[in-house]
Parts: C-alpha cells; structure tokens; sequence
C-alpha cells in the first residue's frame, strides 16, 4: 500500500460531476481531501490516495481522461 | 540556539505556513495535516542579539556572511557563491527613463545562476541529516549547481533531466560527473516519476525533501541587496518567478532585517516577471484570484517554464501586500530584453533575463515604476548556457587576411 498526494483541478464543465466519489468506488483506492476551494467555475482539491500502486495509478489515468489536471501536491519538481 | 562549526544556529522548528503546525528540524517539506508548504522559523528574539550590522560586514565576501541567519548547524557546502556585483546600470536607466537602476549580476556564482546560494544550503542540510546522495530534476541551472555542490561534499548526486532537453544544455551538468539520467517523457512524467522516487529512495531531494532549508538560501539576495545600498531596501524590485520560491525568499530577507532592526521598515514594491508561455502567477495577479491554476508551459525562457508553481501562491501574495505587480512578457520581448542588457551594460544573461528586462520595461514605459525610484533588477542566470536563443547575432565581417581587404570591407565603418 502506498499514498500519494494530489491536486485535482476542475474544468468548470466537470464541477457538478462526482469524480472523486466515483474514483474511490471504481478503483480501490481511499480518498483523503485536505484542502479544497470549489465554486461555480472553478475547482480543485489537495487529497491523498491510498492503495496499491497499480490502483493508484489506473485511477488517476481514469481521472485524467475525465478532463481532470492531476499535479503532484509538491508543484513542479522539475526545475530550470 | 545551537553552537555549529563557525557560527550560531537560531533555527527553531519548521511551521506549516497555512496551518501553523510544527514540527522539528527534519527532511521534510509538507504539512501532515493540510499538505501545505513547510517554512523554516527562528528565534528572532535571540538573533537580534547575536547579530549586527558590524559582525555581518566582516564575515567572508561569500553569502555565508549571512550564515547565522541561516538555518545550518556544521560545516557548510561552499564552492564561493554569493556576494555577487550589484551594478549601477546608468545606460540602461537612461532607455528606461530610471535615474537609479540596479542590476543585481547573480550571473557571477560558480555555477553562473542564482541556484548556488539555495542549492549550498541544501546540501549543506543534505550532510547534516546524514545523507550519501542528493538528487534532483532539472533542465540546467538547479543540475549543475546540485552536480557542484554534491562533489564538493563527497556525496553522490542523481540529476534527472526530460529527453528533450538538447544535449549541449547537458555538458555544463556532466561536467561534475554526477549520474546524469536522461526520462523519456514530458516534463509531467519526469515529475511524477520524481515525486515516486522520493517515496522510494533515502536521498536528498533537493526541492522536494530538503525544500524548506533549500528555499532560505535565495533570502541572502535581499540581504545583499540590502547590505550593498547602504543598508537600505530598494523602492522597487523586478525578479522572475519560475515556482515562485526565490520571489518570496528576496522579500522574507528584507522583512528579516527590518525584523532584526538592521534596515528601516521595508516599503519595497515587488513585481513578479514571468514568460508569457509560462505565466500562472501573473494569470492569477491580473484575475484577481488567490488560486493559481497550472499551465503548459511554452516558451524559449526554459529555466523559468514552470506550469506547476509550488509556491505560486505565497509569491502571489507577496507581489500583492507589497504594493508590486506582475507582468507577462512575450518571446520575442525576452529576446529584446537579453540584447538591450548586454548591449547597454555588459551582462549576458541568460532567457529569464530578457524576461526581468522586459518587465522592467514595460513597467518603467507605464509610468508605474518612477524616475527616481530606486529599482533593483534581479539578473539571475548566465547566458552562455543557452546561447543558441541569440545566435542570429552573430553576422560577423569577413575579410582577407591583408589591410586592404580590411579597408575595402570596413574601410567606411573605421
């Protein structure tokens, strides 16, 4: 089991959408949200995931191919 | 308060800075709680004793003069960085309309950018936890400093570095001989691979682990800065922002020696310069929202080309509370700039430059930045690095080796 912290950024199109309920149903993996702003055209959430890897990781490919931005909670590790 | 080898430690504890949790000094870089950034603190109350104007002007001309304000307990990692020139930059004013522009050259560190000063600090830390191996991922600048550092120390590094960077950026990180990876992917792969390994491997990451002490070093800019004018904070200052780090470190310097009573309370106006390809924290300044989305970066300014700012946030804030601003500037403005600063004062400075110089222009044409205004521009990285950007410069004469041919081709010009 490892965890892996996340920013989740929501297009205004997906806001209504249950995309973190319906991660943790369709993949075995625990949500833990941290901070989050949501509003009416905009949103993103810092969370945990907990899982196996391999869950993990075919979670957040499912996320991204919803539309979502998935971005390590420590920003850009890549530096000029 | 702790004795270390060749200063005084007034390091106290890491704070979350959204949160306010604590924890001891340890190499880590997120809050537990609310996975916010975690910030050095000290105890102001008995640096103020132990420091003073006196006792910092006679330390080494290094930016270890600031070493008690630093948060280190031994021997430090120093390769000669800091105290670099702080330049009167008359004939560029004078484009301007500024009467009182200064260029701080932080071109001039061992690695030729400013990643030197966060970088000693780090590794300076990465020896103290006990560390064999620093690592980190970078497209130049941040490599070859980790790569100088790491062999001063005796440690090992892994630099990790996206395919399409072009293989001449590489020699300049090579030539340290750490061990140079190369990832096939985007920059979004190369991070998340990044963010695994720090999960897997006892090292030092240099910005992801030890980020806390990494991000202390870039305060010696505003000490200096400061020290250099007299001990006196600038008006204005023009600085780029890439994770926004270094941006919010320049400012906490200056609040530090105003807190410590070394400077008058600060009233300096920082405005933050990004590339137009890459500008999340200048999108977030001109909405007017405190959250910064993430970007695609796409723009010849490689070493600023962050989508992803981990302190976006914080320099977002900072450009606010103090009265600045933040200015997108495009490719071809950045190219502009990087001629007009070698051209009028000398300084080859690499994209990020051109950045800070069309920033500092468009600031200075509005009106917003005045004539008399002290203005520090931050020049933070040498242009040899990426040189191919400007090579269109090059159209030299070509003349026979005799005086007539010379006379012939150049004659009119002599």
């Amino acid at each position: 089991m490892t965890k892996r912290q996340v920013m989740f950024t929501f297009p205004p199109e997906l806001i209504r959408e249950p995309i973190i309920y319906t991660l943790s149903h369709q993949f075995k993996v625990v949500t833990n949200i941290r901070r989050a702003d949501v509003s009416e055209n905009k949103g993103w959430v810092v969370l945990e995931l907990e899982g196996e890897d391999s869950e993990i990781e075919h979670g957040i490919a499912w996320v991204i191919s919803k539309g979502v931005r998935v971005d390590p909670v420590v920003g850009d590790i890549v530096e000029g | 308060m702790a004795e270390g080898v060749g200063g005084v430690s007034y390091t106290r504890a890491l704070i979350c800075r959204k949160c306010g949790q604590e924890y001891s000094i340890q190499p880590i870089s997120r809050c537990d709680f609310c996975l916010s950034p975690l910030e050095v603190s000290y105890d102001y109350k008995a640096m103020a004793k132990g420091i003073s104007r006196e006792k910092l002007a006679g330390g080494p001309f290094s930016m270890w003069r600031y070493r008690d304000m630093l948060p280190v307990e031994g021997k430090t990692v120093d390769i000669g960085t800091g105290f670099t020139p702080l330049v009167k930059a008359d004939n560029l004013g004078r484009e301007f309309g500024l009467d009182e522009l200064y260029i701080k050259n932080d071109c001039l560190n061992p690695t030729y950018s400013f990643k030197d000063r966060p970088v000693s600090v780090a590794v300076t830390k990465a020896q103290e936890f006990g560390f064999d191996t620093v690592a980190c991922a970078s497209t130049g600048n941040l490599a070859a400093s980790v790569a100088a550092h790491a062999i001063k120390a005796n440690m090992k590094a892994y630099v990790f570095v996206p395919s399409s960077v072009e293989s001449g950026k590489l020699v300049g990180i090579a030539i340290y001989n750490p061990t140079l990876v190369t990832v096939d992917g985007s920059y979004d792969d190369v991070n998340r691979l990044c963010a695994r390994l720090v999960e897997r491997y006892n090292w030092g990451f240099i910005n992801v682990n030890l980020r806390p002490y990494y991000a202390e070093g870039s305060k010696t800019l505003g000490y200096e800065v400061a020290e250099q004018l007299g001990w006196h904070a600038p008006d204005c200052i023009v600085a780029p922002a890439a994770s926004g780090l270094m941006f919010t470190r320049i400012w906490k310097g200056l609040d530090e020696l105003a807190m410590l009573d070394l400077i008058e309370p600060v009233n300096t106006h920082m405005y933050l310069a990004q590339a137009a390809g890459s500008s999340p924290i200048v999108n977030a300044f001109q909405s007017g929202t405190l959250h910064v989305h993430p970007v695609q970066p796409d723009t010849i300014a490689k070493s600023i080309a962050i989508g992803n700012p981990a302190d976006g946030y914080y320099a977002l804030r900072v450009a606010r509370q103090s009265g600045g601003g933040a200015c997108a500037i495009t490719d071809e403005e950045i190219i502009a700039g990087m001629k007009l600063l070698a051209q009028t004062e000398g300084i080859f400075a690499e994209a990020t430059g051109g950045v800070v110089i069309g920033t500092l222009r468009k600031l200075a044409a509005s009106g917003v930045i005045k004539r008399n205004e002290l203005t520090v521009a931050f020049i933070t990285g040498a242009g040899p690095r990426t040189q191919d950007i400007v090579s269109d410069l090059v159209r030299p004469f070509t003349v026979q080796p005799s005086l007539e041919s010379f006379e012939e081709v150049l004659g009119a010009r002599v």
